[in-house]
């Protein structure tokens, strides 16, 4: 089977757990830093430009980043999909940016863009450790 | 923005570009592929949109 990548793109496997580690801890943290360090910088750059995007914009259509409430499952969910994006959700929630405008037309969609933002960058991190780990 | 459709073409915009750079390596494959996975999204949503307008009954 050939491989579509570059040489230039080539993944630079981190074999040691640890470091393994830190690349998912980056790709948490920074949208797109995971793949950064390994030498994915034009996936890098999408996931960094567009993540972080995404969040704002859920922020300005008046969403709400849901805080940690267990007694209410979904909104759990929500928050945990939200925490999902790192470093902007910390900046928010200390912030105090995201309470929600219910009453907002666009507050669903707020929340929408918040939550998939969040979910993207649990993927992208996943991706960043399958390079890690010299599987792609 | 208030319009649910401009809203609904970017998010697609946006979650095409992710997927493509997550499925695809290569810049070209990478472009056609989120081009179709946002006529698809769009499409999907317009054909969805289509068949519940006559709701609630």
């Amino acid at each position: 089977m050939t491989s579509k990548t570059t040489a230039a793109e080539r993944p630079r496997a981190a074999t040691e757990p640890g470091t393994v580690a830190a690349v998912c801890l980056a790709a948490w943290m920074v949208p797109g830093a995971g793949h950064l360090w390994l030498g994915r910088r034009q996936k890098a750059l999408v996931f960094l430009a567009v993540l972080p995007l995404m969040f704002v914009i859920g922020l300005l259509l008046h969403g709400r980043v849901f805080p940690f409430e267990f007694g209410e499952p979904l909104v759990a969910l929500a928050a945990i999909a939200d925490m999902g994006l790192g470093l902007p959700w910390m900046i928010a929630r200390l912030a105090g940016a995201g309470e929600g405008v219910v009453t907002a037309v666009t507050y669903e969609y707020g929340n929408t863009f918040l939550i998939v933002a969040g979910l993207l960058n649990f993927l992208v991190m996943l991706d960043a450790y399958d390079i890690a780990k010299g599987r792609k | 923005m208030t319009s649910h459709f401009l809203l609904l073409i970017l998010f697609a915009l946006l979650v095409s570009a992710v997927f493509a750079a997550l499925l695809r390596d290569d810049p070209r494959s990478q472009a056609r592929t989120g081009a179709m996975m946002f006529g698809g999204f769009v499409a999907a949503a317009l054909f969805l949109g289509w068949l519940m307008y006559p709701l609630p009954l």
